[in-house]
């Protein structure tokens, strides 16, 4: 048997509070394309930043061609052939293709650059790509795809053995997708290992040879692709009990639509105009029901809540609000017509971290407690924020506390009391629980069956399957773009979701 | 995906309680000692009702529009035009009140018979607000950065101030103009406690800085509006997204700045009896310096008015301080240019003990 290319072994990576990594084996072949599998918080991000020596591991060891290495930084990793090629590409849109692929270690006759040398080398890389660009041309007018193609270039340039794709195809189209599938069987050949990050599990199965899913931060399986099917792939990543996290329930939900949706259409984002973000998206929440929006991260998830909340334009669709037509082109109408949405980033999205929790609870709320429809009443405020505080359980001092000096759990509660203070017909809830702890989890929890027995129809998005099949009423699922599937709680399971979420078209139906 | 909950904070120990109001009245200590040290400095000299007054008098013309400029950057915005719309409002003014943009000099004996003093100050405060108007508008609605816009604005108004008055000063107004800033509500208790030769009070600039200052705190600290101001400052997206209208509210902003800076052109021309083409100039700088030594973060989402109103004090004082010790004027500017440092950098260390 031929020496690994890579062997990580019983590699930890503990974070405050979490485990991300727990004794994880990895092995990558040379001339071998390696699928590393596993739904979002499975610890791929972490063991890959490992590798590229943006993380440093707490145990275990990492050998290259039988070597133990250390990894201390990027750079290092970068010299000993290991390069990442992540989704946001590095590249400096006004230089050229050859600069980009030789930045830092560009080939100089004292202080001057010797172009001729660099653009030489470059059109060797490419060919050796099968692909024909000019080394001059700038990267900015470059396609997404043929920025992926200098990227990897830059890749060969510093004779990497091992090259880490994150996510390579997800802003490509099927042809490009082909093309780079080629030059990955080209770069194969040549001997080089390839560690294959992706969400669509059809390309795992056409690209690579072996594959390894992680699941909590452990090893869940390993296999030959040859050997499985993307059945085996879905049980492997999604494996586990659903806990008692999502014990609570309410009561049976009306068959009022508070909410309809119908055809939200919306082209292009920030790298390609015509890219579509949503297509043709319709559905319909009802009172006091609790619908689980499913999907992978970047599959236009907070897209859609985003659209029918105003914070994003969209091309063409309606929203209607209890059977009534609504026109909503920002967030104040949205609240208008008593939508809230409890945004995906609390920090960046939702809070007011300089402020107190005062001002950050009863923002959106201050209409209601007026005097001469300017002074803020602080006592009747007061009132509010107690009421509030005793009902979600929010541990804080006083209302004068920063709310930066709260947990996680606790702003989060914080940014559901300002929605609740509205009391809102549909609130929308974007990774609700994310990054807060187990205890703060299930109290969330409690809080959207609490709302929905009142009446509001909850939309959850969420990126951890069991907290979907936990709390919903139906699932919906949202792929690309699209709506790929419509599904009652009691019919659901992760594998179903699974692949609901990943194919184009469900295997069983 | 491995994010750090943070350990709650369950109680906030009694030290933090003393830096946090240490934290509300840095400014104000420091203005504090430094009245102290002038006090002893110039053996009493200083706190001399006369001398008092006088630096409220030369304080509030920054004052005003440090108050407007507070609600700018409260908003992480900035407006380096003030010095120039002071200009051209304290121009239109006088033209407006003289009838002509010639300068005649003459108290009551023009032949132009101009419009009375209060359309006279009204005519300053609209093209004041017209051009925050334009400012905050061009700001929200091209998305040009504040800094750029009023950057522009700052040589603008100034060469539209001079084609106004053909590059000199109009000068000479009549008695009720000039009450707006040389007159004064005399208090004659002090007048004679202290035996003045010169009848002393409180001057009409003075009241018109303050009664503005306690409005403005009020807006700030007791009104929706405020709130709205303090939330656009603190995170723009997270305001919008709890349904503030995010462009509305800056363009607001830039039209109480040029309120502010409307009126204060008013009452510097009404104090020197003179509008100049020239006033006004640099004094951006003063007012900004007045709204961050008051704690007000360039950031935005963080001070208050009463901050500005003693950071436009500490510099009044400090300079009158300096003056009154014989210190040179090229020293004068190095140490206010180091107090200004010196008096963010202890608001920020107080601040930054708090978190």
């Amino acid at each position: 048997m031929t020496q690994p290319l890579l062997q990580m072994t019983h590699i930890v990576k503990q974070f405050p509070g979490v485990r991300a990594v727990d004794d994880v084996a990895f092995t990558v072949m040379p001339g071998e394309v390696h699928g590393l599998l596993g739904e979002n918080g499975a610890g791929k991000s972490t063991l890959l930043k490992i590798l590229s020596g943006a993380h440093q591991p707490d145990a275990g060891s990492i050998r290259l061609n039988g070597t133990e290495i250390q990894l201390s930084n990027p750079f290092e990793a970068q010299r000993k052939g290991i390069v990442t090629i992540y989704q946001e590409f590095n590249l400096v849109p006004q230089l050229t293709i050859a600069e980009n692929v030789f930045i830092g270690r560009e080939p100089t006759s004292g202080v001057l650059l010797k172009w001729g040398e660099m653009a030489r080398q470059t059109r060797d890389l490419t060919d050796r790509l099968g692909i024909s660009l000019d080394p001059m041309t700038q990267v900015r007018d470059l396609s997404v795809a043929e920025q992926q193609m200098v990227e990897i270039a830059r890749a060969l340039s510093m004779q990497s053995k091992l090259i880490i794709m994150d996510e390579p195809t997800s802003a490509l189209s099927d042809k490009e997708v082909d093309l780079l599938f080629n030059i990955i069987r080209e770069l194969k050949k040549q001997g080089l290992g390839i560690i294959f990050v992706t969400h669509r599990l059809e390309e795992v199965m056409e690209i690579c040879d072996r594959i390894t899913v992680l699941r909590d931060g452990h090893n869940a399986g390993e296999a030959d692709v040859k050997d499985i099917g993307i059945p085996d792939i879905i049980r492997m990543m999604v494996g586990r009990a659903v806990d008692d996290l999502y014990a609570g329930q309410h009561k049976q939900h009306t068959r009022q639509a508070a909410l309809s949706v119908h055809g939200i259409t919306r082209r292009g984002n920030a790298q390609d105009a015509a890219a579509i973000v949503l297509n043709d998206i319709s559905f319909e929440v009802y009172k006091g029901e609790i619908l689980g929006l499913a999907g992978l991260v970047g599959a236009g998830r907070t897209e859609i809540a985003r659209a029918i909340f105003g914070a994003d334009p969209y091309d063409s669709g309606e929203v209607r609000v209890e059977g009534q037509s609504v026109r909503i082109k920002s967030p104040e109408d949205a609240i208008r017509h008593g939508i809230g949405l409890v945004p995906e980033d609390r920090k960046q999205q939702a809070l007011f971290l300089a402020l107190a929790i005062r001002q950050n609870m009863s923002i959106a709320a201050l209409g209601k407690l007026l005097q001469w429809g300017t002074f803020v009443r602080e006592s009747q405020e007061s009132k509010l924020i107690d009421e509030y505080r005793q009902m979600l359980n929010v541990r804080m001092t006083s209302p004068e506390q920063l709310v930066s000096n709260l947990s996680g759990g606790n702003q989060q509660k914080v940014v559901i009391a300002r929605w609740l203070a509205l009391q809102p017909r549909v609130l929308i809830v974007d990774e609700p629980t994310r990054g807060i702890d187990v205890g703060a989890k299930a109290e969330v929890h409690a809080l959207l069956h609490q709302m929905a027995d009142q009446g509001i129809a909850v939309i959850m998005i969420s990126s951890e399957l069991p907290e979907i099949l936990g709390m919903s009423d139906r699932i919906i699922t949202i792929r690309e773009g699209k709506l790929t599937g419509e599904i009652l709680r009691a019919d659901a399971t992760e594998e179903k979701l699974m692949q609901m979420m990943t194919l184009a078209r469900a295997l069983v139906s | 995906m491995a994010q750090a909950s943070a350990v709650t904070k369950a109680s906030v120990s009694g030290g933090q309680n003393l830096t946090r109001v240490l934290g509300q009245f840095a400014p104000l200590i420091f203005l504090f000692v430094l009245v102290v040290i002038f006090a002893i400095a110039t053996e009493g000299r200083f706190l001399n009702p006369l001398n008092v007054f006088n630096v409220l008098r030369q304080v509030s013309i920054v004052g005003l529009m440090a108050i407007g400029m507070t609600f700018v950057i409260l908003t992480g915005g900035i407006d380096l035009s003030v010095g120039s719309i002071l200009a051209v409002a304290g121009m239109v003014a006088a033209i407006v009140v003289k009838g002509t943009n010639q300068n005649t000099l003459s108290l009551d004996t023009s032949e132009v018979q101009g419009f009375g003093v209060g359309t006279a100050l009204l005519a300053a405060i609209l093209v004041g607000i017209l051009v925050g108007f334009l400012h905050g508008t061009v700001i929200t609605r091209l998305g040009i950065p504040a800094f750029v816009v009023t950057l522009g604005g700052l040589t603008i108004w100034r060469g539209v101030t001079l084609i106004l008055s053909n590059g000199g000063p109009i000068s000479g107004f009549n008695p009720d103009y000039r009450y707006w800033g040389q007159g004064l509500i005399e208090l004659p208790w002090l007048t004679e406690m202290v035996q003045a030769r010169v009848p002393i009070g409180v001057p009409i600039p003075v009241i018109i800085f303050l009664l503005f200052a306690v409005l403005a705190h009020i807006m700030l600290r007791y009104t929706r509006y405020g709130r709205h101001i303090y939330a656009v400052g603190g995170n723009k997206e997270a305001a919008r997204l709890s349904g503030l209208n995010v462009q509305r509210l800056t363009l607001s902003v830039y039209i109480i700045m040029g309120f502010f800076a409307g009126l204060a052109g008013f009452v510097l021309s009404a104090r020197l009896n003179s509008s100049e083409a020239v006033a006004g100039i640099g004094s951006e700088l003063d007012v900004i310096a007045a709204v961050v030594i008051g704690g007000t973060s360039l950031f935005g989402g963080e001070g208050n008015v009463l901050g500005t109103v003693i950071g436009a004090l500490l510099i009044g004082v400090l300079i009158n301080g300096l003056v009154m010790l014989n210190v040179s004027s090229y020293i004068q500017q190095i140490i206010i240019g180091v107090i200004i440092i010196l008096a963010v950098a202890f608001d920020r260390y107080i601040k930054s003990r708090r978190r």
